[in-house]
């Protein structure tokens, strides 16, 4: 039998989906396990890639190399080393799962924002702007399609790799591969991983309705003529 | 912290580490082979891109965990397994920069290659690929360190990497192991992106300087 007819058994299986940790309990945890990540995330990167990007120059290429260093940083083995240290507190699933988040916000608001036109700048300072103004109506909107990329790729880091906050002792869709895998079961294995996918190409799906709703009219038609 | 535990669990140690950077880089290198040849085919025949691009980012939205566990029936709980997904995933990430990298060459430049007489094949071999270097260079790294990072995860389905300093650390509540773990990826990760940088630099000398 293949990956399908196991994850397909086991997520059509009635039982699978009443009582006590069963699918929808897990389902619910795992968004909420990725949601508080993603928002703390995004509160410190985009704020901090737009004005690195508007500063521009050789900072910019600093931060793409740190970025990269960051990336560095194993999920895993940091989510385990707070679990020694604080048990199963907030911070300890939170704080991995940030720092997972942080690097690719980062990368393309300050990417976006530094990409912007410099006649579209002298444009919006020549018409009396304030440099808070020239951000937040000039450089933030015409940046919003990467902003939104760094977003994207945070969500789905975030919501794949929730699942291993079940590997110390958490909920979330993670458990039921945990499990399987513990219990050679790789029924519940195969229909943990199936669904995280079905989630992870939600959000996907997610951002792509977003793009149509904060991306201004005019930045979409001109991506549609290029 | 005991430091006494380094010393005498150094063979361990580094098996582990030579185990987690093949898993990390062979990945990535695959990963850059197959993007190529893409990236060459989508550059030059734009309809070819779009719906590259949608298989692309669903592809990268299948967390590696998941592809791991979607591989076991046909290969098992072995490197392959492991090197198959995270070969899928740098793939996701080299491919739109070779594609990027490609279409940044500035038309003034292709027209002069061709004024020259240059036939497509050379043109493409000797003045887009190098130009576009810099960028598909960005996405190899992106691809090797998070590779390196990821390979940890292959623990989880027994793949030996420095992942089992984590597992084993948390089981025996070992700090030690779990430090020693964490240092030995980000350095590992750090040294192979320096490496890339040095190459990077070596393949595109005009752009080194201050």
């Amino acid at each position: 039998m293949s990956f399908f007819s196991y994850a397909w058994d086991w997520v059509t299986t009635s039982a699978n989906w009443h009582g006590n940790d069963s699918i929808p309990q897990q389902l619910l945890a795992h968004i909420g396990y990725s949601v508080l990540p993603l928002l703390v995330a995004a509160l410190i990167a985009v704020p901090a890639g737009v004005a690195i990007g508007h500063r521009g120059g050789k900072i910019t290429i600093v931060v793409v190399n740190i970025a990269n260093a960051w990336r560095s940083i194993p999920t895993l083995g940091l989510l385990i080393l707070l679990a020694v240290f604080l048990g199963f507190s907030t911070l300890t699933w939170l704080l991995p799962l940030v720092v997972l988040a942080i690097p690719p916000i980062l990368v393309n608001a300050c990417a976006g924002v530094a990409g912007v036109d410099p006649d579209v700048r002298d444009a919006a300072k020549g018409v009396g702007m304030t440099t808070w103004q020239q951000v937040v109506q000039v450089e933030v909107p015409m940046a919003m399609p990467l902003i939104l990329v760094g977003l994207r790729t945070a969500a789905i880091f975030v919501v794949a790799t929730s699942t291993i906050a079940a590997y110390i002792g958490l909920g979330g869709l993670g458990r039921f591969i945990i499990d399987g895998l513990a219990s050679e079961q790789y029924g519940p294995v195969a229909g943990g991983a199936l669904l995280v996918v079905i989630l992870a190409i939600i959000v996907l799906a997610l951002f792509a309705g977003l793009s149509r709703l904060v991306v201004p009219a005019g930045l979409r038609k001109q991506a549609k003529t290029e | 912290m005991m430091w006494s535990w380094i010393p005498g669990n150094w063979s361990l140690i580094w098996q582990l580490t030579w185990e987690n950077a093949k898993l990390g880089v062979l990945p990535a290198l695959y990963g850059l082979v197959l993007s190529l040849p893409l990236g060459i085919i989508a550059a030059r025949w734009r309809w070819f891109y779009p719906p590259v691009l949608t298989v692309i980012n669903i592809l990268y939205a299948v967390p590696s965990l998941a592809l791991f566990i979607a591989l076991i029936p046909a290969f098992g709980l072995t490197d392959t397994t492991v090197i198959i997904a995270l070969t899928v995933f740098s793939l996701c990430v080299i491919l739109p920069n070779v594609v990027a990298g490609l279409r940044a060459v500035p038309p003034a430049v292709t027209q002069a290659a061709t004024a020259m007489g240059y036939g497509p094949l050379r043109r493409l071999a000797t003045i887009e690929l190098p130009l576009a270097t810099p960028i598909i260079m960005a996405g190899l790294r992106v691809g090797v360190v998070s590779g390196i990072s990821l390979a940890s995860v292959g623990q989880l389905i027994g793949v030996s990497s420095l992942g089992y300093l984590f597992i084993d650390g948390l089981q025996r509540s070992f700090p030690t192991e779990i430090y020693v773990g964490l240092v030995l990826v980000i350095a590992l990760a750090l040294v192979c992106d320096l490496l890339l940088v040095g190459a990077g630099r070596a393949l595109t000398p005009w752009t080194a300087r201050g």
